[in-house]
């Protein structure tokens, strides 16, 4: 999958979470729970459904690498690779 | 057979709309069966039946707003001979029957794009019917008060605000602080976590809902209503889960009997309620039900929150965010990761002394997350 296809995937699933959210707008280096202010039960939900769609098997010490559009998508990368 | 009702969704709750029916005459239903939908100021709900039975006539058609307390359809006992005009499609429904409030269809019409109570209204038609002509004086006397731009937002903003109020002008508040050493608990739960699947994972928030509800089993005068000027202290352990919505506001459902349950059937539940919360289908047993109330604002980087009843509740335990703080044990001072739990209680209901005992239980019992 390419940067662009997890970035894609990644709105997605955001807009899934904060359906009221312009995605396309948001900062990708800005932490996503300030900008769509989302709680801890919609952060889980998000880290939820990342994990479904990339069979990523995110551990929950790693949540914090997981607070950017631009982190999210490093991340997934990496894993895809591995 | 027994009548069922439009119930009353809280203390500020005057009438419904019924929406749709979403169980036929001559069905079987059982107590706990959802069988319509009503739009209240919290949002579209949806309405259980307290009693097993067979769904007998309707009698308010959808698109009707009445009172609370008025009579939706009759639930015949099994067995029981069903009344006349059960069942039958076809069966021409009396309009007095129907609804209590006789108002012509293109009165409701007008009414319901204007966003005007018709309860409210007085009709100058037949038998007090109203009229088109009684909607539009209505909505002449009102011109800003109820227009068509009243969304579903204002009248979710004026029901909190009518619950606030009154809660405010009767109860006697007072507000009662701890710091919770958090350190035991966190640490528990991320062993926990990391045994489980991402979708299993449970949230620090059913642990407070647990120690709550555990404290509560300890602590009763926290924990029912104030009513006719005295407690009514309740059998069941409902924590009412302050919930924020996407488009402002909060609603409070019920976690129903939270002391029976383990942390993963309250975290599927907490899930469950928050989604449907923030979608707009609660059902009416989740807002009519709860005991006690508990809100953690700690997500929004608050240290300390001191919550508002929510009448005719007695009290209401709020939590703040986890803070890195400190404890001394065997004069070493630790770092001890904390949290702030605060209690608001009615001072008709109970005393500081009892508060403390309260806020000490739930601090103690979450020392031992294992337990809970």
């Amino acid at each position: 999958m390419t940067r662009e296809e997890i970035k894609a995937r990644v709105l997605d699933i955001l807009a899934g979470i904060a359906p009221e959210a312009e995605t396309e707008l948001l900062d990708p280096e800005t932490d996503l729970r300030e900008q769509l202010d989302i709680d801890s039960m919609d952060y889980l939900n998000f880290v939820i459904a990342l994990d479904d769609e990339f069979n990523a098997g995110i551990p929950e010490k790693d949540y914090t690498k997981f607070t950017t559009i631009d982190s999210c998508v490093r991340q997934l990368e990496t894993l895809g690779r591995s | 057979m027994a009548e069922f009702r439009m119930p009353s969704l809280g203390a500020d709750m005057t009438a419904g709309t019924l929406i749709r029916w979403l169980k036929e005459p001559g069905e079987k239903v059982e107590r706990g069966d959802i069988i319509a939908e009503v739009d209240t100021d919290k949002g579209v709900i949806e309405i259980e039946v307290f009693t097993d039975g067979v769904l007998g006539r309707q009698l308010v058609e959808p698109g009707t707003k009445v009172p609370v307390g008025t009579s939706l359809a009759i639930i015949n006992g099994e067995g029981e001979a069903p009344s006349a005009g059960t069942a039958s499609s076809g069966v021409k429904k009396e309009p007095e029957e129907r609804t209590r409030v006789l108002a012509s269809p293109s009165a409701r019409k007008l009414a319901d794009k204007l966003g005007i109570d018709i309860v409210d209204l007085e009709g100058s038609g037949p038998g007090g019917r109203i009229q088109r002509e009684d909607v539009e004086r209505a909505a002449a006397r009102s011109p800003e008060k109820e227009t068509a731009e009243t969304t579903s937002e204002d009248r979710f903003r004026r029901a909190i605000a009518a619950a606030m109020e009154r809660s405010k002008r009767e109860i006697p508040h007072y507000y009662l602080s701890t710091t919770v050493p958090f350190e035991n608990a966190l640490s528990w739960l991320e062993r926990e976590n990391s045994a489980r699947p991402v979708r299993e994972r449970l949230l620090h928030n059913v642990l407070l809902v647990k120690a709550v509800a555990l404290a509560v089993k300890e602590l009763p005068e926290f924990n029912g209503f104030w009513t006719g000027g005295r407690l009514e202290i309740s059998e069941r352990i409902n924590i009412g889960f302050a919930i924020s919505m996407r488009q402002g506001g909060l609603a409070a459902p019920a976690i129903h009997d939270a002391e029976t349950k383990s942390l993963s059937e309250l975290m599927e539940e907490l899930r469950d309620l928050v989604a449907r919360a923030r979608s707009g289908t609660l059902r009416s047993s989740e807002l009519s039900d709860p005991t006690i109330t508990l809100t953690n604002l700690g997500d929004q980087g608050v240290e300390t929150a001191f919550g508002i009843i929510y009448p005719p509740q007695v009290a209401l335990v709020a939590f703040g965010r986890i803070f890195e703080g400190v404890s001394f044990e065997d004069g070493m001072v630790r770092p001890c990761r904390s949290i702030n739990a605060t209690l608001s209680a009615d001072h008709r209901a109970s005393d500081g002394h009892r508060g403390g005992l309260f806020l000490a239980a739930i601090s103690r019992l979450l020392q031992t997350p294992e337990d809970l």
